[in-house]
């Protein structure tokens, strides 16, 4: 299986909120709020870690669950979040813009 | 049934975190509104810099909904590169112009910053009503051209509509335009004192007659008995409510950088250029004062029938001289909502009445549930 890659789509306002991300699609003006797992995901979504390396790093060790069955739940998160255009999804890794934007 | 938006305007609240900030950037304005209650004379604006840091510290603080106003934004030379660093720290952005300078290239930049909305004033469909509120002329038609043109990048436009004694009858000229560019219509029916407590633009606001029309009016506010029943027996969670967000999840921030508890309430609380944001937000007497007020905390309005569903706003209350006092205003739009006189309006026809033996005035109550009369829009 190839992996997956995950970006934050540019098209969201997002902000945490007693350790739990809001997120607002501009495409249609929806609010989403991910719980602590969906957090901890979108936090890693840099589009350069693979889906599997997050749940192995930063799940696997927090939460008692077959790295297996992690995967396969967050694949399944991502790829629903992914329809609501909150994530990007490729099999390569995703360039992102450096954040926050240069001042200067 | 509790909605998201509710769930974490209370979470919001509870962890004491500023979910919503209006920061006006400018306070120079290219149209000059009779109505308008700021000075638009720049008494030394913000630097660039000095905004970015801002956001920076907001973005910190947790502010989630920024909406950008002025003074019109466009002003601002350099308000596309705080759009961009605003939409770069992911607030979630709604900006509000007259947008009278987006031309095809504005719209544009506009229409890729993913904004949750743009606001644009409109008082009337015909040119020579709207552009004698805004003095300048050939204003309507630049503004409907710019609102076309972010509907065209399928930009979310409302059209906010205050109604004044000039444009009172163009309301549904107004309505119509916003249903043909596929924007939310917004009414407003409040005219609001100057920032510096000169209260002569209030001749401007429509009459308790007209009023009470407007708010029989379904086109404005749908169901006009819910809207317009009395009020239901004051209970505690009336008596232990809160006015408003105002220094609970929300604030203002002005060009010049003091912090206000809203953009109605001009109470001065700090200034970024001296503190930082959240010290101002946690720590400022004024703020913490704001929020120590419930509803049973007012003197008269605690008395008032109207307690539990009125419109009060205590920036309103603060500009008439007692931010824990009634809003005459508010006051009004009670009794032209449901017939009822405030408690505030009986006691000053009491007070009338030992000096001339006028009207007697009661308060009849507790018939039916009315609806929040907070928000009135149509799509």
């Amino acid at each position: 299986m190839s992996p997956l890659y995950i970006a934050r789509s540019r098209e969201i306002a997002a902000r945490e909120l007693d350790g739990e991300m809001m997120i607002m699609s501009a495409r249609d003006s929806t609010l989403f709020n991910l719980n602590e797992l969906g957090t901890i995901i979108w936090q890693a979504a840099d589009g350069a870690t693979s889906l599997e390396e997050i749940v192995a790093q930063k799940i696997c060790p927090e939460y008692e669950v077959a790295p297996g069955q992690a995967l396969q739940d967050a694949e399944a998160y991502v790829r629903e979040l992914a329809e609501h255009g909150i994530l990007r999804l490729s099999d390569q890794p995703i360039a992102t813009p450096a954040a926050p934007k240069e001042r200067a | 049934m509790t909605t998201l938006m509710q769930e974490m305007n209370e979470r919001a609240h509870k962890a004491g975190v500023p979910l919503s900030v209006q920061f006006d950037v400018t306070y120079r304005c290219n149209e000059r509104c009779i109505h308008c209650y700021l000075d638009h004379v720049d008494h030394g604006e913000m630097t660039t810099a000095e905004v970015m840091d801002v956001l920076d510290q907001l973005a910190e603080a947790g502010v989630f909904f920024l909406c950008f106003s002025g003074g019109e934004v466009f002003m601002r030379m350099d308000f596309f590169r705080i759009l961009e660093y605003a939409r770069s720290l992911l607030f979630c952005i709604k900006v509000k112009t007259d947008a009278f300078m987006i031309r095809e290239k504005e719209a544009d930049r506009l229409g890729a910053l993913g904004l949750q909305s743009v606001q644009v004033s409109l008082y009337s469909h015909r040119p020579e009503v709207h552009d004698a509120i805004t003095k300048l002329p050939g204003s309507l038609k630049r503004s409907l051209a710019g609102i076309r043109l972010l509907r065209e990048r399928g930009m979310p436009v409302t059209i906010a509509n205050v109604l004044m004694r000039q444009n009172l009858q163009d309301y549904p000229g107004v309505v119509a335009l916003a249903k043909e560019l596929g924007a939310v219509y917004t009414l407003d029916p409040t005219v609001t004192p100057m920032m510096d407590g000169d209260r002569s633009i209030l001749t401007l606001g429509i009459s308790e007659m007209d009023l009470r029309q407007v708010f029989r009016t379904p086109e404005l506010i749908g169901d006009v008995d819910e809207f317009c029943a009395p009020p239901p027996a004051v209970d505690d969670d009336a008596r232990n409510g809160l006015p408003c967000s105002a220094s609970h999840t929300f604030c203002y921030i002005s060009p010049y950088g003091d912090v206000y508890p809203c953009v109605q309430f001009p109470l001065p609380t700090g200034n970024v250029r001296q503190q930082k944001f959240l010290e101002i937000w946690k720590h400022s007497p004024q703020m913490n004062e704001v929020r120590s007020i419930h509803g049973r905390d007012l003197p008269t309005c605690s008395t008032c029938s109207h307690l539990g569903t009125c419109t009060r706003c205590p920036g309103l209350a603060y500009l008439e001289g007692n931010m824990h006092g009634p809003s005459t205003q508010d006051c009004e739009k009670s009794l032209a909502r449901t017939g009822i006189p405030s408690a505030n309006m009986l006691a000053k026809a009491a007070a009338a009445q030992s000096f001339s033996g006028g009207l007697h005035l009661v308060q009849i109550t507790g018939l039916q549930q009315p609806a929040a009369p907070a928000l009135m829009s149509v799509k």
